[in-house]
């Protein structure tokens, strides 16, 4: 980890079109090993927030426990973060987004917080389809309590110790689609190229926006043996396409070549431009986002990329029939009947 | 054979169905009709954990003097059940009454001397009346309150009434109604001397008083405290708050015409995603709350601490039942007390509110609110089945139109540029509260981290023992701010009078109410006391030191009030006699009457 930050920025560091450089968009200095992926995804998530002209303070960010838990410090510090109880986050976080609809909400989990102690609540938000972004931070271990193999964890996957998973692997991306999740992404710390384009449309996305970022833990399952090294992944992952979140306003300048290119209307107005390499599933099918994630997994390759997206669902809000104005903004004089409306019910139970 | 004098207005009638037979509805007739007639009543469910099929009872006190609590003794058992039969003839008082289907011929193991018959061939009446088999089976029910309503005097037409009330829009299932009720007086008529000695005659004893079970009353204060946020899972006694809360905000926060509510309701995966769902909303600026038992207090205590440590507020309804574990799901107890007040693991205290009735739980539930806000911190009302589940005479709901929510100390984007630095966690005003932002208030200030783990004024992680340390010191100040919050205790006299006193809380307060009377009677004076929240403010502390045996009324094994007096206050522990109550039904005034009566005379015996 860096120790000291320089304070020192350019003076003429670019600024977005509210006026703020990217420095506005960082957080505390990070606490976590030097080289720990959750600090690049961190980073990602910085430069997205930038590009996407983010005020910091409409963005909630939300968290369980676990290294990956504690990254909400290390980015977006003037928006309110909430580092809340071990894998109960996705319910901390419909009650804020249920509160106020205005704002983002941005959770961040790892395997142990999700795939584990906190499976319920994933499974449930992503069956409501809870309006937020939910960013797994995936390495495959416990790294606070010394390199414990999580259930994300691939079966024969060997750690630091020695010792090999005899368990099989959830996976969580797939699990998502088989859930009926609106937006499934998977990409790799090291892929910033890749992530950062994918969490600018997760923010977009109407709905619940998963993205399983395997994350390797430098410290404790980085060795040889290990299926979440940065040395396995980057050998096994396979990006079929490379992706653009193209805001609303912006025009489309470049030429792509027919057939290559697919554009994804996102409600909102933006898109999302995928160009494929050699991607043979269609991502708004789920169907053929299952095969081909399946596929991957069984050939032992890690499928990056947007795997699905579909922008109809419903979220919670839409399914509740919540009023458009946020709860939490509604004044007494609209939620109070008053004394009168009370003598009526008295009368009536009498 | 009868009981010794006429009783007017003064009796229990307890009827034994068969759960899911439709007797609910005919049972809650019979009560309401005598409510109608302006007297004191009521009406206790003993049902078991179980859809269809069981033994069920509905026990109904009728007092011209106004006691609401239960009372032991049946005059009148209305026996509709074989199942249970041999138990219900057992436990008719001598001198009572036994009514019951005499279609078939009563087995001789039934007949007690003591006691009176009354046959009602229902099942061969329904037969002849009606044809279908549903019909027959609800129609008995409708018969037996017709047969009631002769042999207790009950006027026919409040009957009509109520029935055509409760088919407004059905109008076309009046007529086969009034035609069972009709068989029954009918039957009554031509063959028993009517009215019994046990009856009831006309009053204008309950002025405008309502009559409504208390987790309704919990939903609707919820409407009115302006509760935006509810997330619940299932759990009797406590599934009816939140759906009393669902059924008035579809009537009070719907638009007529989009169909838009105002509110959101979530029926969460289990009860800890439902705190959970709550402290975010909460946390977000909503008022939220949710609605449990004992064993969902149980899995709620992680986030309660998490709650009070990093001062977020939260609404908790407990609708006590009968523990530990799964224990009785269907019976009443006060058992939640010290679970309640120091739910989680390290060092921490949660507020509680004690109604007693259902106007209190209307009005404490809106207060929850305001403290809750106030004091960034969990506030538990502890009721319980018998005030949630069961029908209660009680006064009727008041709000003041000029009372205004209080939201505690929140900073808004104003607030916030008139300050250097904001401090979430920093004491500006000495009384242990700080200032919290909501999120999504001020572009540039205002921000802060939300954390279990300790940190320092500025809302800054930090394992520095001394920042930690002078944290938990802020928060016991805070509490004992929340001492002078609370709703103040209930004093039954001016001046104390006695050594001996009365302590007592929620449910209880009916049955000691009565006690006390029951004590005068036999010439011993006591003071009384009757808490209403926790932390125990100066007055009860006060109170207690002023006595020299205080009785500690409560239902539950462990004398758990007694603990937390104990706990603290540091009473001492010779002075409290616990008067315990646990056997899953609410505690009557006989029964306090009797322990209390033992410790005062020990030589005395059974006082009934």
């Amino acid at each position: 980890m860096t120790y000291i930050r320089p304070k020192f920025r350019h003076p003429e560091l670019p600024k977005n079109k509210l006026g703020y450089s990217v420095d506005f968009y960082e957080g505390a200095l990070s606490t976590l090993c030097a080289g720990c992926g959750h600090d690049s995804i961190s980073a990602a998530v910085v430069e997205a927030c930038f590009d996407l002209n983010i005020e910091p303070h409409r963005l909630a960010k939300l968290s369980g426990i676990g290294c990956s838990s504690k990254t909400p410090a290390y980015f977006l510090s003037n928006s309110h973060g909430f580092n809340s109880v071990h894998g109960r986050m996705p319910s901390v976080a419909t009650g804020a987004n249920l509160a106020n609809r205005d704002l983002i909400y941005f959770g961040v989990s790892g395997d142990g917080d999700t795939a584990s102690i906190g499976m319920g609540q994933f499974v449930h938000a992503i069956r409501r389809n809870l309006n937020m972004v939910y960013i797994v931070m995936n390495n495959g271990c416990y790294g606070l309590t010394k390199g414990q193999d999580s259930a994300t964890a691939d079966e024969g996957s060997k750690s630091k110790a020695g010792s090999v998973n005899p368990f099989q692997a959830i996976d969580l991306a797939s699990l998502s689609l088989e859930l009926g999740a609106g937006f499934v992404a998977q990409s790799f710390s090291g892929d910033k190229k890749q992530l950062i384009p994918l969490i600018k449309a997760a923010i977009n996305h109407r709905g619940f926006a998963f993205i399983n970022v395997i994350s390797p833990c430098v410290t404790f399952n980085n060795n040889p043996g290990s299926t979440k090294s940065y040395d396995f992944v980057r050998q096994h992952v396979e990006a079929t396409a490379t992706l653009d979140f193209v805001p609303e306003m912006e025009e489309i300048t470049t030429n792509y070549n027919e057939g290559s290119t697919q554009q994804v209307k996102m409600h909102d107005g933006s898109s999302i431009r995928l160009h494929k390499i050699a991607q043979d599933w269609d991502p708004q099918n789920r169907i053929s986002a299952i095969n081909a994630i399946q596929k991957a997994r069984s050939e032992g390759e890690i499928l990056t990329g947007l795997i699905y997206i579909d922008e109809e669902l419903g979220e919670l809000h839409e399914v509740l029939q919540t009023t458009d104005t946020p709860l939490n903004q509604l004044t007494e004089e609209v939620l109070c009947p008053g004394s009168e409306a009370l003598s009526e019910i008295n009368a009536g139970l009498r | 054979m009868s009981l010794s004098a006429d009783k007017v207005n003064d009796f229990v009638v307890r009827f034994a169905n068969v759960n899911g037979t439709g007797s609910a509805s005919a049972n809650f007739l019979f009560t309401k009709a005598i409510f109608r007639m302006g007297i004191y009543v009521t009406p206790k469910n003993i049902f078991p954990s179980n859809i269809q099929g069981l033994p069920t009872w509905y026990e109904v006190r009728v007092s011209e003097k106004g006691y609401l609590g239960r009372r032991e003794g049946i005059d009148l058992m209305v026996a509709v059940n074989p199942q249970s039969m041999l138990e219900d003839v057992a436990s008719v008082r001598p001198g009572g009454y036994f009514l019951y289907d005499s279609s078939k011929k009563l087995h001789k193991e039934y007949i007690r001397e003591d006691i009176n018959y009354i046959g009602i061939p229902l099942m061969e009446m329904c037969n002849a009346a009606y044809t279908d088999a549903r019909q027959r089976q609800l129609f008995k029910n409708i018969i037996y309150v017709g047969a009631l309503s002769a042999l207790l005097d009950i006027e026919f037409a409040m009957l009509e009434g109520l029935l055509a009330e409760q088919f407004a829009g059905k109008e076309k299932l009046i007529p086969a109604n009034v035609k069972a009720l009709q068989l029954g007086v009918d039957y009554v008529k031509n063959n028993f001397k009517y009215p019994l000695d046990i009856r009831v005659e006309r009053r204008d004893l309950i002025g405008d008083a309502i009559m409504i079970d208390g987790n309704s009353a919990c939903g609707l204060g919820a409407v009115y405290a302006g509760a935006t946020v509810a997330a619940w899972y299932p759990i009797t006694p406590s599934t009816s708050v939140v759906e009393a809360f669902s059924s008035y905000a579809d009537e009070l926060r719907t638009d007529k015409i989009t169909g838009r509510k105002n509110v959101a309701i979530v029926q969460a995966e289990d009860e800890l995603a439902a705190i959970g769902m709550v402290i975010g909303a909460n946390w977000n600026g909503a008022r939220s709350f949710t609605a449990t038992s004992g064993p969902g207090v149980s899995l709620m205590n992680e986030f309660l601490g998490l709650a009070y440590f990093a001062e977020i507020p939260a609404v908790l309804i407990d609708v006590q039942r009968t523990g530990p574990s799964t224990g009785m799901p269907t019976r009443t107890q006060q058992s939640d007390i010290l679970e309640a007040a120091y739910a989680s693991h390290g060092d921490t205290k949660h507020l509680l509110l004690f109604p007693s009735t259902p106007k209190e739980c209307f009005e404490m539930t809106a207060d929850a609110f305001d403290l809750a806000e106030e004091l960034q911190t969990p506030v538990i009302m502890l009721t319980d089945l018998d005030l949630g589940m069961n029908d209660h005479v009680s006064q009727p709901f008041i709000w003041d139109d000029n009372r205004k929510y209080k939201r505690g100390k929140v900073l808004n984007a104003d607030d916030l540029e008139k300050i250097q630095r904001f401090g979430r966690y920093l004491d500006v005003d000495g009384d242990g509260i700080t200032y919290r932002t909501y999120p999504g208030t001020h572009p540039t200030k205002g921000s802060f981290f939300t954390r279990g783990t300790s940190r320092d004024e500025y809302a800054t992680y930090t394992e520095n023992g001394a920042a930690y340390q002078r944290n938990m010191d802020r928060l016991t100040k805070k509490f004992n701010t929340a001492k002078n919050m609370v709703p103040a205790p209930q004093f039954y006299q001016d001046k104390n009078k006695s050594d001996y006193a009365l302590f007592f809380f929620g449910t209880s307060t009916y049955a000691a109410e009565e006690a006390m009377d029951l004590l005068k009677e036999k010439g011993i004076s006591v003071d009384a006391i009757r808490i209403k929240s926790f932390p125990f403010n100066q007055q009860v502390d006060d109170f207690i030191k002023s006595h020299q045996k205080v009785f500690v009324i409560e239902q539950n094994r462990d004398a758990q009030m007694k603990s937390l007096l104990l706990i603290e206050l540091g009473a001492d522990p010779q002075k409290l006699v616990s008067v315990l109550n646990y056997d899953g039904m609410p505690i009557t005034a006989d029964n306090i009457l009797n322990q209390v009566s033992k410790s005062l005379s020990p030589s005395l015996n059974k006082v009934s």
